[in-house]
């Protein structure tokens, strides 16, 4: 414990170089993954090899995948930024297949009454089918969230700071409560992060959750 | 006035639901579109409000040619009235009424001031006003989707199987509902069903369609009733079978109405005894019809 509280400035850097590398991987998947299953659910072809990619994709293991990555778009071993890349890729391969499934969800005879009270695309897209998606694309971005959050630490090996580097450090030094910190802080920071997301879920969409309350 | 000249509907991949249908629905006008499954009812109903261009022929409003409208301002002018599900699950039953005001650019507050009105004149009771749809009735529901419909106070009124989905007491409530609405407001209403009942009771023309879009019979309820143009038409309103067939019995000194089954239908008076015209147009006697009202 004693190693804990003496460290409390080194855990705090890590998690905040965490948290980094771990947002804008869940954020760029969730915009992107829209378009995407968008175009996917257009035609039908396109949606069986989005989701057998989607499969693919996630079969890739992560930690070859942040080695070779520097090769490829040549930037440098231990830049965060290849594990920003590495893990928008997975994230996608979760959440694209995801919001397909959520965009698909969306009753047909909504949005064809929608379109008959006058509803232009755009709006309908916006005010309609996407709020409508929503449940679903929020299930989708909360497992993206633990899952990003706990992949970020693979980069510990390579030695891109994150919380990934103290149970690298504290292996190889011997320091048990630094490894055990390194698993309660990520853990803690997934559970927090799915907590807020469940919070924003309510706030953004009160009628899925009043659905089943007080019918007369 | 709606125009329909000569229009057909091919959908892509061969279907062709409407072949060639003409008819002129008068402004005012409550038109009742009846006809099996996939007779395309609904597709000549889309037409009007272009959610469905025809493959040739025209559709017209007073005259002029949907084809060269503007779609999204044309459906904001239009009403359009489906079964329950077509109530925006997200929004409070008060959004839903409000939407085609506020897309049109009325103000929310005006726009909510009118659909409090609206939620009186369907007979909602006003602490529903910020419920989601899943909280209401199927009844409850579908008077929302009447509000809605009305809330732009549209020329042009479409429903689409509206009560569908709804048990027969609250429908026939609902059919109700709508025929005083109807006489207050004369809107020019397309309605489709398939359920002939319903058809006369609401329709004061019904055209009975074959598959195809194909017109087996229009007029009056009463003018079908007296002379099925065909077989199909007469099985379709149940004449073939008696069911339609009433006869006068003398019981305890009065003339009592019996239907084919022997069960009493209503009494015979020599006057429309309440009501008006509208309920007893269908059968074309003059009855007090008992039963007819459901219990509140
Ligand atoms: N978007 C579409 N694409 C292809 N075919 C369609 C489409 N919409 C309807 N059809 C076909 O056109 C025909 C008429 O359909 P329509 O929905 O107009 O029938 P309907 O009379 O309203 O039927 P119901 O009483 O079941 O609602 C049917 O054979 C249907 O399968
Ligand atoms: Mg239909």
């Amino acid at each position: 414990m004693s190693w804990v509280l003496d460290n409390l400035d080194v855990i705090a850097g890590y998690t905040g170089a965490h948290l980094l590398q771990a947002l804008p991987p869940i954020a760029l998947a969730f915009v992107l993954s829209l378009p995407l299953a968008k175009l996917a659910n257009s035609r039908g072809w396109l949606r069986t090899g989005v989701t057998t990619t989607s499969g693919l994709m996630y079969a890739i293991p992560s930690l070859p995948l942040f080695v070779l990555l520097p090769g490829l778009i040549g930037t440098g071993v231990r830049s965060p930024l290849n594990i920003i890349i590495a893990l928008t890729l997975y994230a996608l391969a979760l959440m694209v297949p995801t919001a397909s499934d959520g965009f698909r969800s969306v009753s047909r005879d909504v949005l064809g009454s929608a379109t008959a009270q006058g509803f232009a695309p755009a709006a309908r897209f916006w005010e309609v089918e996407l709020p409508l998606a929503g449940p679903v694309l929020l299930g989708g971005v909360r497992v993206v969230a633990v899952s990003t959050i706990s992949l970020v630490t693979v980069g510990g090996v390579l030695g891109v700071p994150s919380l990934g580097m103290l149970f690298v450090d504290g292996v190889r030094r011997g320091i048990v409560a630094e490894i055990g910190a390194g698993i309660v802080a990520t853990a803690a920071l997934a559970l927090l992060t799915d907590a807020l997301l469940v919070l924003l879920g309510r706030a953004l969409m009160p009628w899925h959750h009043r659905r089943r309350e007080e019918r007369p | 006035m709606i125009g329909f000249e000569n229009v057909r509907k091919e959908y892509p991949g061969g279907t062709l639901a409407v072949e060639d249908f003409t008819l002129e629905i008068a402004s005012h006008e409550a038109v009742a579109l009846v006809g099996t499954s996939g007779s395309g009812k609904t597709t000549l109903m889309r037409m009007i409000n272009r959610m469905v261009d025809p493959t040739s022929g025209r559709v017209t409003i007073d005259g002029e040619d949907v084809a060269g409208m503007n779609p999204v301002a044309l459906r904001r002018s239009i009403g359009y009235v489906m079964q329950a599900s077509g109530l925006l699950p997200h929004r409070t039953v008060l959004d839903n009424i409000t939407t085609v005001p506020v897309l049109r650019g009325t103000s929310k507050t005006a726009a909510r001031e009118r659909a409090r009105e609206l939620m009186h004149i369907v007979g909602l009771d006003p602490a529903l006003a910020t419920r989601y749809p899943a909280q209401l009735s199927g009844g409850q529901q579908q008077r929302v989707g009447v509000a809605r419909g009305l809330a732009a106070d549209p020329n042009i009124l479409l429903m689409d199987e509206p009560f569908g989905a709804v048990d027969p007491i609250v429908r026939d409530e609902l059919q109700g509902e709508l025929q005083r609405l109807q006489r207050e407001l004369r809107k020019t209403i397309v309605f489709v069903t398939h359920d002939i009942d319903e058809a006369f009771r609401i329709g004061d023309r019904v055209v009975i369609l074959r598959p195809g879009g194909r017109i087996a019979q229009v007029g009056t309820p009463q003018e079908i009733l007296a002379a099925p143009a065909d077989d199909f038409v007469a099985s379709f309103v149940g004449a073939d079978r008696g069911a339609r067939t009433l006869h006068i019995e003398r019981i305890e000194g009065r003339d009592v109405i019996v239907d084919a089954d022997g069960r009493a239908a209503g009494v015979l008076s020599a006057a429309p005894a309440r009501g008006g015209a509208d309920e007893d147009r269908a059968d074309g006697t003059s009855a007090s019809t008992a039963g007819q009202e459901p219990p509140r």
